[in-house]
């Protein structure tokens, strides 16, 4: 059963020039044209590097930020039409983790008033009492002890305070929880907790998430279905085992190729993408496929002006790249000249220019996609479909 | 020789009324010529304050420095401020984690390029210039004439990490010390920076000492780890041997709490319990006996010895029950001695652990956990 759903959802901020007359003079097109669903029970994770709009997206579910265009259905009713009001009577239902644990409690109130400062805006709970019976319940379901009623945020560790952002979440007893980089601010002993923490209460409460993360392999982890964006629109979706075994997107591929692995064997084999340049800016995304301007299978016609579709490839997994066929098959090659340049000193020759040296030197090679499978040198970043991580 | 060999480094902050906090209790670990070491830890295991301390870049006043830091012969920690000023930006140099707050938001960054190399190399003027754009170009940032110019503010994250390595490599320094260099970046401009390291170590036989606290980064890149631990080296290992065999718990516990994008879903992480608050002074025992799951009597003797592992060339280990080296998979981690190591608990652990997730909840003490495990095996 979907619990939410997301409509070309689009959310734009206005960039405002002028003293007196606050003229617009341009749009950040921080979200544009999302659609997702959300299984009731599941987890969805949606990944991208900052700046690609995973925050906003995850904020303007809540309406924190006020969606420009696009439907957000969340068990049948929009949310987007919503009158304020009741949209603030259903964020009883949706609530959020977020990523400061320290920055998003408040520092003068206890974590007795912290939790049930939701209780009593949402009415639940008839007395004093009774919250507090509630709150000890949650309290202990995060596994905090129930002496942190009366103390402050300060007096707790990063990973203990993040416990207490989710039981704020639970006290409301929430179908949806959208967590905002749960676990980027902790250490990785303490990190391994909360997400261990996430998962028993996803268990036992039958809870529907939707984590938003830069770490590849925190939402790979906790994720069933992974949707992964680039510049304010999704570029591929799959469950999370699909996306890892057969990443389709040229963005995806270089995302899984870029994070580390905690094993050597693995690192010292596996092959890398490496992107030319940064993030182009939001509020001038480039025309066509917006990854055009870094993506190593660019090809010259299509990706820089017609905008790529999400479309079905089979099993649930979706991509909107215009040549992800050619790419999966192999028959399309990247782009040596688009990789970055690495340090180039006369006299030494890197491993890009050294195998395009070779190539030159061998007759045919250079020809690209006609060459036979025993002509070029092997082994070369993104050649055919080899896995990703053998 | 070693390049660098520290031997015993203390750092002690000493303040007003407060007590002292040693942030670094010990460290000794050599960087070999064109050798990648990395000093890995979480936050607070004091691997920034031992680079701060090797760079001289510790306040004067409140800190206490001990040991040795021989850097090519010469004491690091016993040098006059004006000798480590040549030495620093000469032949040592540093990239800090971020790299906004390491460049000057007020200068150009061609002034900030060029003040090296006029005060290391003697250039001036125009041939400054030339060789300013040249390393900018080195390190990969487009267009570096127009770069120069520009400000901080103009460059993205991963420009200006670039830029603050052209800056640290302007004078092909022996050393480099790199704290953090990518936590601050996206990944896939992580990937850009660190292959342009590696670049820098093999094309020019600088050593690089990597701090960091990703052991994915580690794995990639060091030829030789030391994992810290409130202020201690708990084990040194190469790489391979690291990753392999972690003997130490903590080091175990640390690659046992990683999801790996190579893992299949759904499989648990299993976590070290409580947190950093939870150690104990090292004069007590071992710092990490109070999160441990093996921990007994033994380990609150005090005065642990970094000693090699039985068998092996240079892998060393502050731990009374090194974690034995189990074929495959971690499952079975019991610990290596079982004559006096808690065999029989060693099974139940992980789940033990698993429930175990509260972090520095009252019941926990040392004392507690340890009596409990040693009557399980006696």
């Amino acid at each position: 059963m979907t619990l939410l759903e997301l409509d070309e959802v689009k959310v734009h901020f206005p960039v405002r020039r002028g003293i007196l007359f606050d003229r617009t003079v341009g749009h950040v097109y921080a979200v544009d044209g999302v659609s997702l669903s959300v299984s009731a029970g599941q987890t969805y994770g949606l990944v991208g590097e900052s700046g690609c709009g995973k925050t906003t997206l995850g904020r303007a579910v809540l309406r924190l930020n006020e969606i420009t265009s696009g439907r957000v259905v969340f068990d049948g009713t929009d949310l987007a039409a919503l009158p304020a009001e009741e949209m603030r009577r259903a964020r009883r239902r949706l609530q959020m983790v977020f990523q400061d644990p320290l920055g998003s409690l408040n520092p003068r109130q206890n974590i007795e008033s912290v939790l049930a400062e939701g209780m009593a805006a949402h009415g639940l709970g008839a007395d004093r009492a009774e919250r507090r019976a509630k709150i000890l319940e949650i309290l202990d379901r995060v596994g905090l002890p129930a002496g942190s009623l009366s103390r402050y945020p300060h007096e707790f560790s990063g990973g203990q305070r993040q416990r207490i952002g989710i039981a704020r979440a639970l006290v409301l007893e929430p179908d949806l929880v959208i967590c905002d980089e749960p676990v980027s601010a902790l250490d990785v002993s303490i990190q391994a907790q909360v997400l261990n923490l996430l998962e028993e209460l996803q268990d036992s409460l039958g809870l529907t998430y939707l984590v938003i993360a830069h770490d590849l392999a925190v939402v790979r982890h906790i994720s069933d279905v992974i949707g992964v964006m680039y510049l304010g629109s999704l570029v591929e979706e799959a469950p999370s085992d699909a996306l890892y075994s057969d990443p389709r997107h040229p963005y995806t591929r270089a995302l899984m190729s870029a994070v580390p692995v905690p094993d050597p064997e693995v690192e010292d084999t596996r092959e890398r993408i490496l992107l030319r340049g940064d993030l182009p800016s939001p509020a001038g995304p480039p025309a066509g496929c917006r990854f055009h301007t870094r993506c190593p299978w660019r090809q010259p016609e299509r990706c820089a002006t017609e905008r790529p579709e999400l479309t079905d490839v089979g099993g649930g997994h979706r991509v909107a790249c215009h040549y992800a066929a050619e790419i999966a098959e192999g028959t399309l090659r990247p782009n040596r000249e688009l990789a970055p340049p690495i340090l180039h000193q006369p006299g030494t020759l890197t491993g890009f220019e050294a195998e395009a040296a070779e190539a030159a030197a061998e007759p045919g090679a250079a020809a690209g996609p006609e060459a036979g499978p025993g002509g070029p040198p092997d082994g070369g970043p993104g050649q055919g479909p080899q896995p990703l991580i053998p | 020789m070693p390049l660098l060999s520290v031997d015993e480094l203390t750092v002690t902050f000493t303040g007003h009324g407060a007590p002292d906090v040693a942030a670094v209790c010990g460290v000794s670990f050599q960087v070999d010529e064109s050798q990648v070491v990395g000093l890995v830890g979480e936050s607070g295991c004091g691997k920034s304050v031992t680079s701060l301390a090797l760079m001289g870049l510790l306040p004067q006043r409140g800190v206490r420095i001990g040991g040795r830091a021989e850097f090519d012969g010469t004491d690091l920690l016993r040098l006059r401020q004006a000798r480590l000023r040549d030495l620093r930006g000469s032949q040592l140099a540093m990239i800090f984690q971020d790299p906004l707050s390491s460049l000057n938001p007020v200068v150009p960054i061609g002034v900030q390029v060029t003040e090296i190399l006029s005060r290391h190399r003697g250039l001036r003027g125009s041939a400054a210039r030339k060789e300013a754009a040249e390393l900018l170009d080195r390190v990969g940032i487009p267009d570096p004439t127009r770069r120069l110019k520009e400000y901080p503010h103009q460059l993205s994250g991963g420009m200006r990490q670039r830029a603050l390595i052209a800056m640290a490599v302007a004078c092909a320094p022996r050393l480099l010390i790199a704290d953090e260099p990518t936590t601050a970046l996206d990944v896939t401009i992580q990937a850009q920076i660190l292959e342009l390291l590696k670049e820098l170590v093999d094309q020019q036989g600088t050593a690089l000492l990597m701090i960091t606290h990703d052991l994915g980064v580690v794995a990639g890149l060091c030829d030789r780890v030391n994992v810290l631990y409130a202020g201690k080296v708990v084990e040194a290992a190469d790489r391979r041997p690291l990753f392999a065999e972690a003997a130490h718990p903590y080091a175990h516990g640390l690659l046992g709490s990683i999801p790996r994008l190579d893992a299949p879903r759904g499989e648990r992480l299993r976590p070290i319990r409580g947190s950093i608050n939870d150690r104990i002074d090292w004069g007590d025992g071992c710092a990490f006996a109070p999160r441990c799951d093996f921990s007994t009597e033994e380990c609150l003797d005090g005065g642990l010895p970094l000693t090699l592992l039985p068998g092996r060339e240079a892998h060393r280990v502050r731990c009374v029950h090194p974690v034995a080296a189990a074929p495959g998979d971690g499952a079975g981690d019991g610990p290596g001695n079982a004559g006096n190591g808690p065999g029989n608990t060693a099974g139940n652990d992980p789940g033990n652990t698993a429930e175990n997730t509260a972090e520095g909840s009252p019941g926990e003490n040392p004392e507690g956990d340890a009596a409990e495990t040693t009557e399980a095996t006696s």
